[in-house]
């Protein structure tokens, strides 16, 4: 050992914009890592008073127990437009959307792309787990060929069924968006880069250049019926072939600054 | 090499065994002698060998913010110091 002095750092606790509620989601849930990577991130950049987030319907409906911020509940996929109007009433506040895939491609898809198509200045949050979780496991619209859910016992079919949405594919075209990028959370270097995409959005939003949207692969291990290490392998194997992260659009004033 | 130590706070921990999986040296257990409020099994600190790094990799992974990763550090390189 060194004759250095040594002293014990605190090298992470739960981030201040998290309250100390238990969430009431499964255990192994990455949506609760997706509600920590929001929350670093409004501590690191200093916004928590000047932050407001839009709770969606799904498993994340009382997500606004667990900011410690201003927070407001939106009917079923109507975020973006509860967002647009507090963005627009208020233009310098950080106003994000967290929606899951029933909510934001289903019943929300035609805000979400109204929404984009109006460049608003918001950020979205966009967790994607394949499957409706608070209602029992149905088949959603990003459910992947042939998966089983409770609504699909043979696996979705596409014949009859159709193709699963890709939403940032989707997004990526429209004129009003600024930054559009897919991450996952499947694992602990993942997580650390789709943390940087969720500063990279809010920073977008904080120039005013356009709509910014992570969609972050998520898991679900009770409605797929597995272990929360085996949900994390098979959104590897299985979700990221048919969703492939990357960046789909980056706007060049914040690609010219830092890679995401 | 850095030593460190992690605290789980048992009332968030539900016992997913993330942390376990991806821990390097393999020093995070699950308490089998005891439940949380919540009625879960929570993971815990075994390390007799004191291999715990404090690379705060559980703590990346942890879907509950349930764990507080600590790790000795030069006096000189302090940003903030265990409460």
């Amino acid at each position: 050992m060194t004759d250095k002095k040594m002293v014990e750092a605190l090298i992470f606790s739960k981030p201040e914009s998290l309250t100390d509620v238990p969430t009431h989601y499964c255990p192994g849930c990455t949506h609760g890592v997706a509600h920590r990577l929001i929350a670093e991130t409004i501590d690191e950049m200093g916004m928590r008073e000047n932050t407001v987030g839009v709770a969606p319907v799904g498993c994340s409906v009382f997500a606004y127990n667990y900011f410690n911020m201003d927070f407001a509940e939106a009917a079923h996929g109507r975020a973006p437009a509860m967002a647009t109007g507090f963005k627009r009433v208020n233009p310098d506040m950080n106003v994000f959307t967290y929606q899951g895939d029933g909510d934001l491609a289903s019943i929300g898809a035609a805000e979400i792309l109204h929404a984009a198509g109006r460049g608003e200045m918001i950020t979205v949050i966009f967790i994607n787990n394949a499957i409706y979780g608070m209602t029992g496991g149905q088949m959603a619209p990003t459910t992947l060929p042939g998966q089983k859910t409770t609504s699909s016992p043979l696996g979705r079919d596409i014949e009859s069924h159709g193709f699963p949405l890709k939403m940032c594919e989707i997004l990526s075209q429209l004129d009003g968006s600024a930054y559009i990028v897919r991450r996952s959370l499947h694992d602990p270097a993942n997580i650390r880069k789709a943390k940087k995409a969720i500063r990279q959005a809010f920073e977008v939003q904080r120039q005013g250049l356009g709509f910014s949207m992570v969609e972050l692969l998520s898991n679900c291990p009770t409605n797929w019926k597995m272990t929360a290490e085996d949900s994390l392998e098979w959104i590897e194997e299985n979700m990221i072939p048919y969703f492939p992260l990357g960046d789909f659009k980056v706007h060049p004033a914040i690609a010219k600054s830092k890679k995401g | 090499m850095a030593k460190g130590r992690i605290v789980v706070n048992e009332d968030l921990c539900k016992g997913c065994e993330l942390c376990i999986s991806v821990c390097p040296p393999g020093v995070i257990k699950m308490a089998a002698d005891r439940f949380t409020p919540q009625g879960y099994h929570p993971a815990e600190l075994v390390d007799p060998d004191e291999e715990c790094t404090g690379c705060a990799i559980c703590s990346i992974i942890c879907p509950d913010a349930a764990i507080t990763v600590f790790r000795w550090v030069p006096a000189d390189k302090i940003k903030s110091t265990a409460p």
